[in-house]
């Protein structure tokens, strides 16, 4: 079997004359946490959808748990999911909900309550789903995709509604499934809520894969830059000027000045600015955010 | 599809919908029953529509069901309530999408629904066959009609053709209902729509034109239940029924195998 958890070729939907993903290419290693991130409307859950055989693709393949997604018969007892947000019958309790997806997928009733506690509603299976939170649905949802104690899981916006307590129990409990082996593939519009948990990244924007790979590529393509700030503005000038004497690109915006180079010469900096008479009030070597360095990469600023 | 019916009986069996469904049933039943035994001497008639049903028919082996099968119509529109909700709410739900990665094979998923709730309308016959026949029994005296042909076997006869006959209108309307419901995808739009075409439309064109009563849906289901009319033969009921619902029952599920799920 192959070690791809997912693989798509040329991957595409086409509505009338919109493609809602165009020739899409990427792949998941098994065993790993992949975030899969874009801006609203990019594309993400149509893509999912296809993977999942709700929709078909207009063009291209793919291939989930080394099955083609024409027959998703094959790989779907051996899939969880949650796309586009929690969908349960609202007269029935979370456990009664548990329980119609158990049977459906004859996966036996018997780990619902395990399930209810690992995703925090050990104490609320009873109540209705139409009494919860949000938060609460996004768990139900979670504990839904669990259900087949699944070698592949697909997320989509999982942290949606969840209060900052809550994403980081959505994420301590995604490394602990990718600990156990599941393989993870997790969408976001928020490319800082996967850095922390993915190994690997898929962007997608306007429908088109932009970057699909490890994220320690972009990692690498980080490029480090020194914030310096002044009492006096006009002095900023004469840091630029060190800046670019010393072969660093230097720009001057809103009062500060962005000289790109390495948190170590930071500290030279300092010093030629204390020879030439110049008292720093800030002087701070950043890395810019992995959108930073994505756009970069792309030369999207949008 | 085993794996269907029992999860679709989860969500069949809430309180709500299950005992709710069947009170409506036995109580719809129960007052068209009642109806005729105690409205048995009125001059406006004791029956749908106005009809007199007298106490020599009332006497007969068959008079024991005779409520029952009176009622069927009603019972139809229930079925096609239940049937009609519990296949839209899945697209107003958002709920489908699960059951689809739990169960891709489309057309099992259908069957086992279909399969389940007609399960659930033989829950709903049988208890409206036993509250009538319980009524008839109980209200037999005030109305002074002899109960001694309905405990033959011509009468155990009757009964199990007119139930036959009721369970198949009832699960022909609750067709339609989830033909309904698949194709307009909202509850409350396909509720609607079947019951002002059943209760409003269908009258209104037979009252204009007598004829079109052998080619309305609604008017032939309900000729089933009652084991065919002198206007609408059993067989013409039957056979056109069954037109009607295969050729609904095959654009439905090529439209649910093929359509994008995307809601």
């Amino acid at each position: 079997m192959s070690n791809l958890a997912v693989a798509v070729q040329d991957l595409s939907k086409k509505y009338g004359d919109t493609f809602a993903v165009s020739h899409a290419n990427f792949e998941v290693p098994m065993g790993t946490v992949c975030g899969f991130v874009g801006p609203n409307g990019s594309g993400k859950t149509t893509t999912i959808r296809m993977l999942l055989g709700l929709i078909s693709p207009t063009g291209g393949s793919g291939e989930i748990l080394g099955h083609s997604i024409k027959h998703p018969e094959k790989y779907l007892a051996s899939v969880g999911a949650m796309i586009e947000g929690p969908a349960f019958y609202p007269a029935l309790t979370g456990r009664e909900n548990l329980n119609v997806l158990a049977t459906l997928g004859n996966y036996g009733t018997d780990h619902v309550q395990s399930l209810l506690e690992r995703v925090g509603l050990g104490d609320r299976g009873n109540s209705k789903y139409k009494t919860y939170s949000l938060g609460m649905k996004q768990r139900l949802g979670i504990a839904a995709a669990l259900l087949p104690s699944p070698k592949l899981l697909i997320l989509d916006e999982p942290t949606n509604g969840l209060d900052p307590e809550g994403i980081q129990e959505i994420r301590d409990l995604l490394k602990s499934l990718a600990q156990e082996g599941t393989t993870v593939f997790v969408s976001s519009h928020l490319l800082s809520e996967l850095e922390l948990i993915s190994q690997h990244l898929v962007m997608l924007r306007k429908g088109k894969v932009l970057f699909a790979g490890k994220i320690e590529d972009l990692f690498l393509a980080q490029q480090p830059f020194i914030l310096v700030k002044t009492p006096n503005e006009s002095d900023l000038l004469k840091i630029s000027e060190i800046a670019v004497a010393a072969g660093h690109k230097s720009t001057i915006r809103s009062g500060v000045a962005h000289i790109e180079g390495p948190a170590e010469w930071a500290a030279e900096l300092n010093k030629s600015a204390f020879a030439a008479g110049i008292t720093l009030s800030q002087l701070s070597p950043m890395l810019p955010s992995l959108e930073e360095t994505f756009f970069e990469m792309t030369g999207d600023s949008e | 599809m085993i794996r269907v019916f029992k999860a679709e009986w989860r969500k069949l069996r809430r309180p709500t919908l299950f005992l709710g469904t069947l009170l409506a049933s036995a109580g719809l039943t129960g007052l068209v029953t009642s109806l005729l035994f105690l409205l048995i001497d009125s001059p406006q008639g004791n029956s749908d529509r106005g009809n007199m049903v007298s106490r020599e028919i009332l006497q007969l082996p068959s008079g024991l069901t005779i409520g029952f099968s009176n009622a069927a119509g009603l019972l139809g529109i229930v079925a096609l309530c239940v049937f009609a909700a519990q296949t839209a709410q899945e697209y107003t739900y958002g709920t489908l999408r699960n059951l689809l990665v739990r169960q891709p094979r489309r057309m099992q998923l259908l069957l086992g629904k279909y399969v389940s709730m007609a399960s659930f309308a033989v829950v709903m016959v049988i208890l409206a066959a036993a509250v009538s026949m319980s009524l008839a029994f109980g209200l037999s005296g005030k109305a002074k009609v002899e109960t001694d042909a309905w405990v033959t076997s011509d009468a155990l006869q009757e009964l199990a053709k007119t139930f036959g006959n009721v369970l198949l209108s009832v699960i022909a309307f609750g067709t339609v209902g989830m033909i309904l419901g698949l194709l307009l995808r909202s509850p409350i739009s396909s509720i609607s729509l079947g019951v002002i075409w059943l209760l409003i439309v269908e009258n209104i064109l037979i009252a204009v034109k007598a004829s079109l009563g052998k080619w309305m849906p609604g008017n032939l289901m309900s000729t089933i239940a009652t084991g065919g009319t002198s206007e609408v033969s059993y067989t013409h009921a039957i056979s056109f029924t069954a037109i009607y619902l295969v050729v609904g029952a095959l654009i439905v599920s090529t439209l649910f195998k093929r359509r994008d799920v995307s809601n």
